[in-house]
């Protein structure tokens, strides 16, 4: 019995994984986000100037080679190039831990509730649909609003707090479905306490599901992220984001366009990657439509 | 359906009762107060003004004064705005938001909607392709950078329509932001239309629809379309609270007076009552409106009575 699972999972992983690589726009997708990352990564290094480096000479300056300000400087003189990626990385690491903090709850939460079924199922459950009444971002706000702010581990925890509605129905509809397979049934006749089937037997079932969930979660933090921090309420300056950039080259778009088009175009090319990949790959797991 | 109709209702009520009671609590017990962020008051100062709003009842003779109020629809008083009523704040700023909302919706539904059709009609043609290129951009543009790009374009550039402002409600100035919040929703309308439409298509009665001689508008306007939309249907009760939630980000970027500015700034000031009254204002809209989707699905599909 343990033998033939794993084959099996192999086997949709391996085909999966050859429709990904066959595609185009997922090659595509992969290599602009890998330039990304490194950029966000290695890109200030690059730099002569620092984040919060502030150069005199060269107020709101417009892009181009002037004193090694590629993507030119803002009102304050910091140069754009360095902040858009120290940005950048900040809206990664935001979003990724945000993506686990997610998971962890919403996994926890949802092989819980299917796991146990009955009375309990109902009750947990029946709390996730009144989260789902109330808009995500109102939550977050009201938690953003109630937390010091400017902390870094409160906003992804924030974020990670309402966003796992979504993984513990999914996880809970799977735990329920595979509740009723005979390996189960039969590993609950061998006398396996029930938390140790959850852990042996039920999450590890469950990684494929999550997996092809977290990849669509992240673009959702990194947008809830930028929308918080423009808004005022998640990443406050002087810390750039993606999002309090973008807000500040709004209000400067009628003299120095730059500083709204380079974030921007950063943001929605980082978007359109993760879409990409998070698309094509729930497509290339789902069994159906091949 | 009446049946339908008051379980659909009946289950509004807890929802709602659990909403005012958690957003309550969680705003009282948390860290912080109103009266923090000025300059330090003395203690007999502060303690006048927790005694003038109340703030120095035991909390749960706090919260049936709230609850009771409420019931009259009385919403309390801002802390920061002290002369105005929370009501009076929404009833300057919702209707508004509300034109704004609608506008949106309604954009978005005669965009999306044709778009999925013809996407779905012309499938893997050119203007297939076109429509998914466009609203693969649609969902990944937040409107915190359409609204602004919308108005270095259209407004800075062109000088075609105003970059900001409200003035009365002129159309002229509503276009942009229903045009900024509505391209998200229209572009995952058009996917969903599309998708649902292709998939009814190739099903066996549109064939025999097909066989017995009808002609093409016939068998999508009369066949096809009424349960390829339904999908659509479901998502607009999503699409309601993405455009509650999209116009605190629209109202900002083009400076309009709607209800958006009190929740965020209510929630950097920490004003109770204000943040308060707005979370129940928007769960209601939200409940309300999630309630009428609810009830066209079930006219529109039997089944879903039933169960």
């Amino acid at each position: 019995m343990r033998e033939a699972r794993p084959q099996a999972g192999a086997g949709l992983w391996r085909q999966a994984g050859e429709r990904l690589r066959s595609r185009w726009a997922v090659r595509l997708g992969a290599g602009a986000l890998a330039v990304l990352v490194a950029l966000a990564v290695l890109g200030p290094w690059a730099s002569p100037w620092h984040a919060d480096a502030i150069d005199w000479q060269h107020l709101a300056q417009a892009p181009g080679a002037v004193a090694g300000h590629w993507f030119g400087t803002d009102r304050l003189g910091r140069d754009l190039f360095v902040r858009t990626l120290t940005g950048l990385r900040l809206s990664l690491l935001v979003s990724v831990l945000a993506t686990l903090t997610s998971l962890v709850i919403g996994v926890t939460y949802g092989a819980i509730a299917g796991f146990a079924g009955g009375r309990t199922d109902e009750v947990l459950m029946r709390g996730v649909d009144v989260l789902y009444a109330l808009p995500y971002l109102f939550i977050v706000i009201i938690l953003t609003s109630l937390l010091p702010r400017g902390s870094l581990a409160v906003l992804f925890l924030a974020l990670g707090a309402v966003g796992w509605l979504t993984t513990a129905r999914i996880v809970r509809g799977q735990t329920l479905a595979l509740k009723r397979r005979e390996f189960i049934e039969a590993s609950r006749a061998l006398g396996v306490a029930p938390p140790a089937i959850l852990v042996r037997h039920v999450l590890p079932n469950l990684i494929g599901t999550v997996i092809v969930y977290a990849t669509l979660t992240v673009p959702q933090m990194i947008l809830f992220e930028s929308f918080l921090s423009f808004l005022g309420l998640g990443v406050q300056e002087p810390r750039a984001s993606l999002g309090n950039l973008i807000a500040v080259g709004a209000q400067e778009m009628s003299s120095a366009p730059w500083m709204l088009t380079v974030p921007s175009a950063v943001l929605v090319l980082l978007l359109v990657c993760l879409n990409l990949l998070g698309d094509n790959l729930s497509d290339a797991l789902d069994p159906r439509g091949h | 359906m009446l049946s339908y109709v008051l379980r659909r209702f009946a289950g509004l009520i807890p929802t709602l009762i659990i909403i005012v009671t958690a957003s309550f609590l969680i705003l009282r017990l948390a860290p912080g107060g109103p009266f923090d962020q000025e300059q330090t008051l003395s203690p007999a100062v502060r303690a006048n003004l927790e005694r003038a709003y109340g703030l120095d009842q035991p909390l749960l003779s706090q919260y049936l004064v709230y609850l009771q109020h409420l019931a009259h629809g009385d919403l309390g008083t801002s802390l920061r705005e002290r002369d105005f009523s929370v009501n009076e704040l929404i009833r300057e700023g919702l209707p508004v938001s509300a034109a704004l909302g609608a506008a949106a919706l309604l954009l978005a539904l005669l965009a999306g909607i044709p778009a999925g059709i013809a996407a779905a009609l012309l499938h893997d043609r050119a203007p297939d392709y076109g429509i998914a290129a466009a609203s693969a951009l649609g969902l990944a543009l937040p409107s915190f950078v359409t609204g602004p790009l919308l108005a270095l374009i259209f407004g800075l550039t062109l000088h075609w329509l105003p970059v900001a402002g409200w003035s009365g409600g002129a159309l002229r100035y509503l276009v942009l932001p229903a045009v900024t919040l509505a391209l998200p929703v229209a572009a995952t309308l058009a996917r969903l239309t599309r998708a649902s439409l292709l998939e009814v298509l190739r099903a066996p009665f549109i064939r025999s629809a097909r066989a017995r001689g009808l002609g093409p508008a016939r068998v999508l306007l009369h066949h096809a379309l009424p349960p390829a939309l339904l999908p659509v249907v479901s998502y607009l009760g999503p699409a309601v609270a993405f455009v509650v939630t999209g116009s605190l980000v629209v109202e900002s970027v083009f400076g309009l007076p709607g209800t958006g500015r009190y929740l965020v700034q209510g929630a950097i000031d920490r004003d109770y009552p204000l943040v308060m009254g707005m979370i129940i204002v928007y769960a209601v809209l939200t409940l309300v409106l999630n309630f009428l989707v609810d009830l066209l699905y079930g006219w529109l599909d039997p089944g879903v009575r039933r169960a």
